[in-house]
């Protein structure tokens, strides 16, 4: 296999983009990575969306964004594993260039989700829960998360209150960045009397849906400021909650991150900041467990003692992540891999964690259904 | 404001008619049940805070926009002073039209002694089919058409129990008589509208409660069409905010009028006057219109008015008022909007949905 690096990036703000569609928003975010790698054209597009079809009535998306990038002719294809697309797309490029078969690869997320309100958005959201075993009776994404969360709160005997700590941290980080789509401050007690959505998950916990693209150019040969993408990783889990043996521990987070360690020759102690999936919190408490950072139950507590702070032992969620720089759904994963290269570049800021070299992007699809982890590193 | 139309030559979008038009007679009207937010909030939320307005104006079980627009016309011809058959226009904008088919206007012309050489027409443009009527009124005296018309915007509006608009969508609204400038308490200087394709609110023909795009009818709806159409009046106009006594505006809630005021440069002394709807809720096509009575009601000649309707859909009426002498022996002919806002009967939610017939047996 050939060493892969990230030589361009682009991305739009994360927001209600409501004079953008796809194409607009992909377009944007292709050009900005082209200009930013000093290319004009790439071997390969990998685009990668989870609500096209459902939401703007779009399938069909890869020669639409070559052709409205600039790049029509291109070889592309689309990826597809609900909010997990952006990260899978992220390893079918690595792979491809690493297989030696393509050269320079873009990879693109783009979503559009907020032209869409009410019960239709409901279901048009719901199409990537098992239609038969769970949207079918009702079951919603928050509404599972609830389940999960409540049971975290039974079995460790944590209070809501407990989980303030991530929402805090990700506003304060995204209230520091532009493209952040809600840049509001949470003041401590504001959590646990924000309005519910599906008990305990309040809106303060659960990440808001935004539009946008992003975009990352791959190649095996480096230019002086690439990031390295040291190590892949990728594993499932059930798509259905029920089926899990154990609600608690999200068996694809553990699996693809050793995978990613094991390919980079890395130790959980050489990371010094971690984009994950926090959808909700409960999801950043169980991804912070099942990536070996937390003990089983304690993942909480890194919210509660600061260790996840800009300044903390493991930075997370430090442009916002999901909950205060939105959420673009199929995007989020190529958004991840952007700020990541932001922070490896020294580029990122009021955000910038100090002497970042090496990074862990993780993307989830679902409640921990799939997830791809990267290490990128200088 | 003006741009080329491929002569060369720039448009004016400036609408000022042949001849001066003012208002020579106005009337409100809002019944008198009240609804308090508490009471809505306390049933869908359980606890009583998180309403937008303080209470809104409920009509009674025996009101609807006919029998309120012909309170509002008689307080508007009280204060005219003329006979009704003098009238060439009975105009109603409302979006609670009794009939699908079958003119509000009609019975409203009759009632009011104007029939039968009078035109009659109901106007639809969700909350500015009232002023939308206004502007043709300014057109059809200012063309030498007609000697008065007159022009309501009046409506009982309708919202989904547990809806957000539950809060706010209440019944009330006024009516305005316009005539030549010589006879007016308040003169048109200039007027504008502002309209785009913009679907942020709507209820088809045979739905019972209207539909909305929640966040979207802020920013891209209510807000750019609302200070598109003030600022471009204003550029036209040559004037600022400065240069108002008052100002008026659709009001939906108390926030989105005080922001849109804000961003034009206005202050809260010059759009306080007209701003009811935490007292009345937001009577949709009578919003604004009510809101300019209650600013002639307390208003001296000289003063400058600017008003600014909005309704979904989307667009925006503009106006720019100057207030004469003849104003202080008009206002005290009819019922103040004041005294309408204070003859106040508290009802609960259950009193309510027997009113606005929202028990189905």
């Amino acid at each position: 296999m050939r060493n892969v690096s990230i030589i361009g990036i682009g991305q739009t703000p994360v927001a209600e983009h409501w004079d953008s569609g796809l194409r607009d928003l992909a377009a944007h975010a292709a050009r900005a990575a082209l200009d930013d790698a000093g290319l004009t054209n790439v071997d390969s597009l990998i685009v990668a969306n989870a609500f096209g079809a459902a939401i703007s009535s779009q399938s069909h998306l890869a020669p639409l964004i070559a052709d409205f990038a600039g790049l029509r002719g291109v070889e592309a294809y689309g990826v597809e594993v609900a909010d997990g697309s952006g990260g899978a797309a992220l390893r079918a490029g690595y792979l491809a260039v690493a297989s030696g078969a393509v050269d320079t690869v873009m990879v693109l997320g783009v979503e559009k989700s907020t032209d869409m309100i009410g019960s239709a958005k409901v279901l048009a959201r719901n199409v990537s829960l098992d239609a038969d075993d769970e949207a079918m009776h009702g079951a919603t994404l928050p509404a599972l998360a609830a389940l999960i969360m409540r049971r975290y709160m039974f079995e460790y005997e944590v209070d809501l209150a407990s989980f303030e700590g991530f929402s805090i941290n990700a506003h304060t980080n995204g209230s520091k960045y532009a493209h952040a789509m809600y840049r509001n401050i949470l003041k401590p007690g504001a959590f646990v009397k924000a309005p519910m959505i599906a008990d305990p998950v309040n809106l303060f916990d659960s990440a808001p849906d935004g539009d946008g693209a992003a975009a990352v150019i791959l190649t095996a040969t480096p230019t002086a400021n690439a990031i390295r993408i040291a190590g892949s990783g990728a594993a499932t889990d059930t798509l259905t909650l029920a089926e899990r043996a154990d609600l608690l521990w999200l068996q694809a987070i553990e699996t693809s991150t050793n995978k990613a360690l094991a390919e980079a020759g890395m130790t959980r102690d050489q990371i010094n900041l971690f984009e994950l999936h926090d959808s909700f919190t409960i999801m950043a408490a169980l991804a912070l467990e099942a990536a070996g950072f937390a003990l089983r139950g304690m993942g909480w507590k890194l919210a509660q003692n600061g260790a996840i702070k800009p300044d903390g032992a493991l930075p997370i969620s430090t442009f916002g992540g999901l909950k205060s720089r939105g959420n673009p759904v199929g995007a989020t994963g190529v958004y991840q891999a952007v700020e990541a290269v932001m922070q490896l570049r020294g580029t990122a800021g009021a955000n910038q964690i100090a002497n970042a070299r090496t990074a862990m992007i993780q993307s989830v699809s679902g409640l921990g259904s799939s997830a791809f982890t990267h290490i990128l590193s200088i | 404001m003006f741009s080329a139309n491929g002569t060369g030559k720039p448009i004016n979008f400036l609408m000022q008619p042949d001849r001066a038009v003012g208002i020579i007679g106005y009337g409100a009207y809002v019944p008198r049940y009240r609804l308090p937010g508490s009471e809505i909030a306390k049933l869908w939320t359980g606890t009583s805070a998180g309403s937008p307005v303080k209470e809104k104006a409920v009509a009674g079980p025996d009101e609807d926009v006919t029998t309120m627009s012909i309170e509002a016309a008689r307080n508007a011809l009280a204060r005219a002073a003329i006979d009704p058959q003098q009238l060439r226009a009975v105009w109603i904008g409302s979006e609670s039209h009794p009939y699908a088919v079958k003119p509000t206007s009609t019975i409203v012309a009759e009632s009011i002694g104007t029939s039968p050489s009078i035109q009659a027409a109901d106007w639809e443009f969700a909350c500015k089919a009232g002023t939308e009527a206004v502007q043709a009124s300014i057109g059809m005296i200012g063309s030498g058409m007609g000697l008065y018309a007159l022009s309501i915007g009046m409506d009982t509006a309708q919202s989904r129990p547990g809806d957000a608009l539950e809060y706010t969508a209440a019944s009330g609204g006024a009516g305005f008589i316009l005539g030549r400038a010589e006879e007016a308490v308040a003169i048109y200087q200039g007027s504008y509208s502002f309209v785009t394709d913009t679907p942020d609110f709507w209820r088809r023909s045979d739905e019972a409660f209207p539909s909305h795009g929640e966040r979207f009818t802020g920013d891209p709806a209510y807000f750019h069409h609302i200070t598109s159409a003030g600022r471009t009046l204003m550029e036209m106009m040559g004037t600022t905010a400065a240069d108002y006594t008052y100002v008026v505006l659709h009001q939906p809630n108390v926030k989105f009028p005080q922001r849109a005021a804000g961003m034009l440069g206005f202050k809260e002394e010059q759009y306080a006057t007209g701003l009811l709807a935490n007292e009345i809720g937001n009577v949709y096509s009578g919003s604004c219109m009510i809101g300019l009575t209650a600013i002639l009601d307390e208003a001296k000649a000289g003063d400058r008015i600017l008003m600014l309707s909005y309704g979904s859909g989307a667009g925006s009426d503009a106006f720019d008022l100057r207030v004469t002498e003849k104003i202080d022996a008009v206002r005290g002919r009819a019922t103040t909007t004041r005294e309408y806002i204070a003859r106040r009967t508290p009802i609960d939610y259950a009193t309510y949905c027997r009113y606005r017939g929202l028990l189905k047996a």
